[in-house]
């Protein structure tokens, strides 16, 4: 058995135990990568003898009591639109086919503040802008519990190399659901944190108000004890909010007696798969069993999301993406005539087509004579949707629904309708909208043997709450490792 | 024929004194090798973001007060999106939804006497960009970010100006009130102070506006009079031929007195602007207005008043020394060691003035120390040398801030102030001289004046002239 | 579909954006743009009248840094990704 099939947690206290030598576990890592890396296509960049030579540092700095994180000395797997100094970084696209940043995203940076040892950076869809994996310049990644089958996106690499166990967990980021979707089809748990959480110092930004780098690992446990890791008040990030309570992994306890739980009418109706639905009910049920109040509300507002999202995230990206020009890092076309020449043709052969539509939309939106109409009017419909959600957390503590629609889709189905895609995130943009936190965790396989998701929301800055119920259900049930693992 | 009116407003870039930049930790300092002072943030990298500085936002306000501006206490920043290479993130973060500061005005004098208000329609806060370096012969052009990201405030006026002297008048207000603040030096060759000019003209009488244009790259009070002397003829021109005045921003050549449309079929000028998220709000409460209005400098009114009840200096002194910062600055600190108010400001207002006209140079750019000056003012105080000798080494401090006792020392300048040795030489002339003698002591007092020039020719100009004057009158007693 | 989107909207989002799509591409994007902005129309169906636009979830404010130089000489890592340089100065195609 490979010591990738341990929770990080658990590979963590063997090498703290000294059972396992750090060098052992990245080598672990490594041949998993070396050897699913056909089938799975989770990485863009794996560095193994930068890793292993970061590990050997990391086995001195834990003899010398210098890293004391259960995380030191486990391989981490971290999505490639977070900066790693020295370590390839491209978002998954051309434009920044040979961008190696000079400075470490500030998540990172904290991860390695605790030992932890880089391995590679994960595919992604490009730019985050995607629901599959299939948007990268790279190759699509698959889904580990079925090859012909999408991991989901964006951070589809990071949950499919967890679940594939190319490493022990991964950093994945969330702008309208690229961490709890892919983990939901890959049967991994992925934890959305409440915006300005973790540091986005370093992300290279999509939607910069809906952006969250978090954890996708094998348990709740796990994701807990990352989000420890990486969460910080950064001075570098004016949207980092300073918090008290750190401590998450503290939040885990079975105890969900008298816990208040709302399941949203809205969510359960038209366009959600009949298996999804049975096994998210059956989930709920547990939970009931358990102690906490379950029932059914109406939410509201459900439907506007989408739209809503798509502006602002289009039209900051618009704005986010318009560095990308061929001047000071990246792809720059080789053949041009004058300035503006460069910049479009070097925008226009760096970009694919997701990151071209939602770019293009974005400027649209934004443009003379449209942005009342389209972008105040999201935003207006944003505070509609936040206060939607005040109202409910005003008489539930956690929000318990389906992460997405339905399992994963085959590859290729999807990008041919765009907007049927963006109706994948049904269940998760609005979470982003409202910069409140959410956890998907595995509850169960459909008839096709794909996992299916179950969503917690929580209200802003209660990801320990969501974290009590995530365990307390986790404990009723196996963690199901995928055939590939 | 008919009479035509020039309407004009200004949008005036000021660069704040901040030691480091808007939303880095980069110095401001000028000069250094290129792309030296830069960081992921001011040159755009993916991932980086911005941290305000807050000294921009104290000097944002306190220009705002003193241009008499309602503060707006819960402001915002936004994107302003456009391409070009000297700007990093290929977007610009600016104000302009809710600026800083809106709705002042200040007060200008004319040359005929007349005081006019210009107002002021809003001053925001914005980031510089970095600066594009032209291969005369090549094809390419070299970016440099050292000035990108450089805090600056744009003041935008009304469009309250009618003439080129009334621009003037304004900027020079204007500049005034900054350096007062101590908010920014406003060197407008260095560029730390950039205007660019909106004008339109309309028929006497007219109410509507024209339709304006807007001229860029102006950069001396010169320039933007000949400028604007130059677009209201081309205007005029346009209008009498039948012809239309085209919204669109030129660019100003003064070596050619003339201007051209900045007109480009990949410039759209459609910003897309809409709220920074990357930045969170600026909410300016009660009690932080309070302290930065308590801390805010003395003006000129107030110096003015305090010069005239504090120094004794007359109105008139006052009035010229502290339309200048940095006059006024000398001033005070000149008159702080040497304690004699009156002839401080005689030097000011004589030789320095007559050397900064002779120089064609600002007083701005004054760059002599107050101690040099004030040694000076004692030396001849002490009469160790006389004034025309004095004069010749004001020049030295003026050009070079020449240590005013080394020089005398070393140029063997100082008065002739040996009682014996003086006297001897008035001896020798008056001996030598008995015309001129007898003349004085027939009545002709006028004669002394020969003796006086003599004395100090033999001197070589040391000698004190009150005490020439006073042994001579001894001696011809 | 309410909105057509015509050549001349994509041309002139395309000088916006920097974007510059082939004929094929340029027929994708209109029938794309189209369509997305028919399905973002739906938020034409709510009542925001008298809602403040929110882009900021939390009342976080006043986030400042203090005015003192933390950032050495960067030219090294600024100019480390340039796809042109000339010395320490990133080279683009002249502007003038």
């Amino acid at each position: 058995m490979s010591l990738m099939s341990l929770t990080a947690v658990a590979l963590g206290k063997k090498i703290k135990a000294g059972e396992v030598s750090v060098t052992e576990a990245v080598q672990a890592a490594l041949d998993a990568a070396a050897a699913k890396e056909e089938k799975v296509n989770g990485f863009v960049t794996v560095d193994g003898e930068r890793a292993l030579e970061r590990a050997e540092k990391v086995q001195e700095g834990i003899r010398k009591g210098v890293y004391d994180s259960p995380l030191a000395g486990v391989p981490v797997a971290v999505k490639d639109n977070m900066c790693t100094r020295g370590l390839l970084t491209t978002c998954s696209s051309k434009i920044l086919g040979n961008f190696v940043p000079t400075y470490t995203a500030e998540a990172v940076a904290n991860l390695e503040r605790a030992g932890a040892v880089v391995m590679g950076k994960t595919n992604m869809d490009e730019f985050a802008m995607g629901s599959t994996t299939e948007t990268s310049a790279y190759g699509a990644t698959r889904n580990p519990w079925n090859g012909e089958h999408v991991p989901g996106g964006s951070s589809g690499g990071s949950c499919a190399a967890v679940a594939a166990e190319e490493c022990s967990y991964a950093l994945g980021s969330d702008t309208g659901g690229s961490i709890r979707q892919p983990s939901s089809f890959c049967g991994v748990t992925g934890l959305k944190p409440t915006y300005g959480t973790v540091s986005r110092y370093g992300l290279i930004a999509y939607g910069s108000s809906l952006d969250q780098i978090g954890p996708v690992a094998k348990d709740v446990t796990d994701c807990a004890t990352i989000l420890e890791a990486i969460a910080s008040h950064d001075a570098k990030d004016s949207t980092s909010v300073e918090r008290k309570d750190y401590d998450f992994a503290a939040a885990l306890s079975e105890d969900v007696r008298g816990m208040k739980i709302g399941i949203p009418r809205d969510y359960l109706g038209e366009g959600l798969d009949g298996e999804v639905r049975d096994s998210i009910m059956a989930a709920a049920k547990v939970l009931e069993e358990k102690g906490a109040l379950v029932e059914e509300f109406d939410l509201s507002l459900v439907e506007y999301a989408i739209p809503a999202y798509y502006v602002i995230a289009c039209a900051e990206a618009s704005s986010n993406l318009a560095r990308f020009d061929g001047v000071k890092y990246g792809y720059r076309t080789t053949d041009y005539e004058g300035l503006h020449n460069m910049y479009k043709k070097s925008r226009s052969e760096g970009f694919g087509p997701e990151a071209k539509r939602r770019i293009m939309l974005g400027s649209f939106v934004l443009s003379s004579g449209y942005y009342d109409a389209y972008y105040l009017k999201a935003l207006r419909t944003k505070a509609l949707i936040k206060q939607a959600f005040d109202k409910a957390f005003s008489q539930y503590d956690l929000i318990l629904g389906p992460a997405a629609p339905t399992t994963a889709p085959r590859l290729g189905e999807s990008l041919s309708d765009p907007i049927k895609m963006y109706l994948g995130d049904i269940y998760t943009v609005s979470v982003n909208l409202a910069g409140l936190p959410g956890i998907s965790l595995p509850c169960g396989l459909d008839s096709k043997g794909l996992p299916i998701g179950l969503q917690l929301i929580g209200d802003c800055f209660q990801e320990k709450k969501i974290i009590r119920a995530a365990y307390a259900f986790e404990q009723t049930r196996e963690y199901q490792h995928s055939p590939l693992a | 024929m008919r009479q035509y009116e020039t309407v004009i407003g200004l949008e005036v870039h000021v660069e704040l004194a901040t030691k480091t930049k808007i939303f880095c930790g980069c110095s401001t300092e000028f000069g250094g090798e290129p792309n030296s002072h830069t960081c992921p943030v001011c040159t755009g990298m993916p991932g980086s973001l911005p941290v305000l500085n807050k000294q921009v936002v104290e000097y944002a306000i306190a220009v705002g007060l003193a241009t008499n501006c309602t503060i707006t206490q819960n402001c915002k920043f936004d994107r302003k999106n456009y391409f070009y290479p000297d700007n990093p993130q290929n977007y610009q973060i600016s104000q302009l939804y809710l600026p800083i500061c809106r709705d002042g005005g200040i007060e200008i004098a004319l040359e005929n006497g007349e005081k006019k208000t210009i107002g002021i329609h809003e001053i925001h806060m914005e980031e510089d960009a970095g600066k594009l370096i032209h291969d005369e012969w090549g094809e390419n052009s070299m970016v440099d970010f050292n000035r990108s990201g450089v805090p600056l405030i744009e003041i935008v006026s009304e469009p309250d100006m009618r003439s080129g002297e009334e621009v003037v008048a304004y900027l020079d207000k204007l500049r005034m009130i900054i350096q007062y603040l101590g908010a920014s030096d406003c060197k407008l060759q260095e560029g730390s102070m950039r205007a660019d000019v909106n004008l339109s003209v309309r028929e006497v009488g007219a109410e509507e506006f024209g339709t304006r244009t807007e001229m860029k790259n102006l950069n001396s009070f010169k320039a933007i009079q000949r400028a604007i002397e130059a677009e209201r003829e081309r205007q005029i021109d346009l209008i009498e031929s039948g012809e239309k005045v085209v919204q669109e921003t030129r660019r100003w050549d003064d070596n050619k007195e003339y201007s051209y449309a900045m007109r480009s079929k990949e410039d759209a000028q459609d910003y897309r602007y809409f709220p920074e998220p990357d930045l969170v709000p600026v909410v300016i409460s009660d009690q932080w207005l309070q302290e930065i209005r308590d801390r805010q400098p003395e003006l000129r009114a107030e110096k003015l008043e305090r010069y005239k009840s504090e120094f004794k200096i007359p109105d008139y002194d006052a009035g010229i020394i502290t339309a200048h910062k940095k006059l006024a600055d000398i001033f005070e600190e000149t008159t702080a060691i040497c304690h004699l108010p009156k002839k401080v400001s005689n030097w000011l207002m004589g030789e320095t003035m007559r050397l900064l006209k002779e120089h064609e140079m600002e007083a701005e750019e004054l760059s002599f120390s107050p101690e040099n000056l004030a040694k000076l003012i004692l030396l001849v105080e002490d009469r160790a040398i006389n004034n025309s000798v004095a004069k010749e080494v004001f020049e030295k401090i003026f050009g070079e801030n020449a240590d005013p006792e080394r020089y005398v020392e070393e140029h063997g300048l100082k008065t002739v102030a040996d009682d014996g040795a003086l006297r001897a030489t008035i001896e020798k002339i008056v001996s030598e001289n008995p015309q001129s003698v007898e003349d004085y002591r027939n009545g002709k007092k006028k004669a002394i004046g020969f003796l006086v020039g003599q004395t100090m020719k033999a001197t070589q100009g040391k000698a004190d002239p009150g005490m020439v004057n006073q042994i001579l009158a001894e001696l011809l007693q | 579909m309410a909105n057509i989107i015509s050549d001349e909207t994509i041309e002139y989002v395309g000088i916006l954006a920097k974007l510059e799509l082939d004929g094929q591409e340029k027929e994708q994007a209109k029938k794309d743009m189209g369509e997305m902005l028919d399905y973002i129309d739906q938020l034409n169906e709510l009542d925001t009248s008298g809602v403040e636009p929110m882009s900021h979830v939390f009342p976080v404010n006043n986030v400042f840094r203090e005015d003192e130089v933390t950032n050495g000489d960067g030219r090294d890592a600024t100019l480390e990704n340039a796809p042109e340089r000339k010395e320490d100065a990133f080279v683009v195609p002249k502007t003038i």
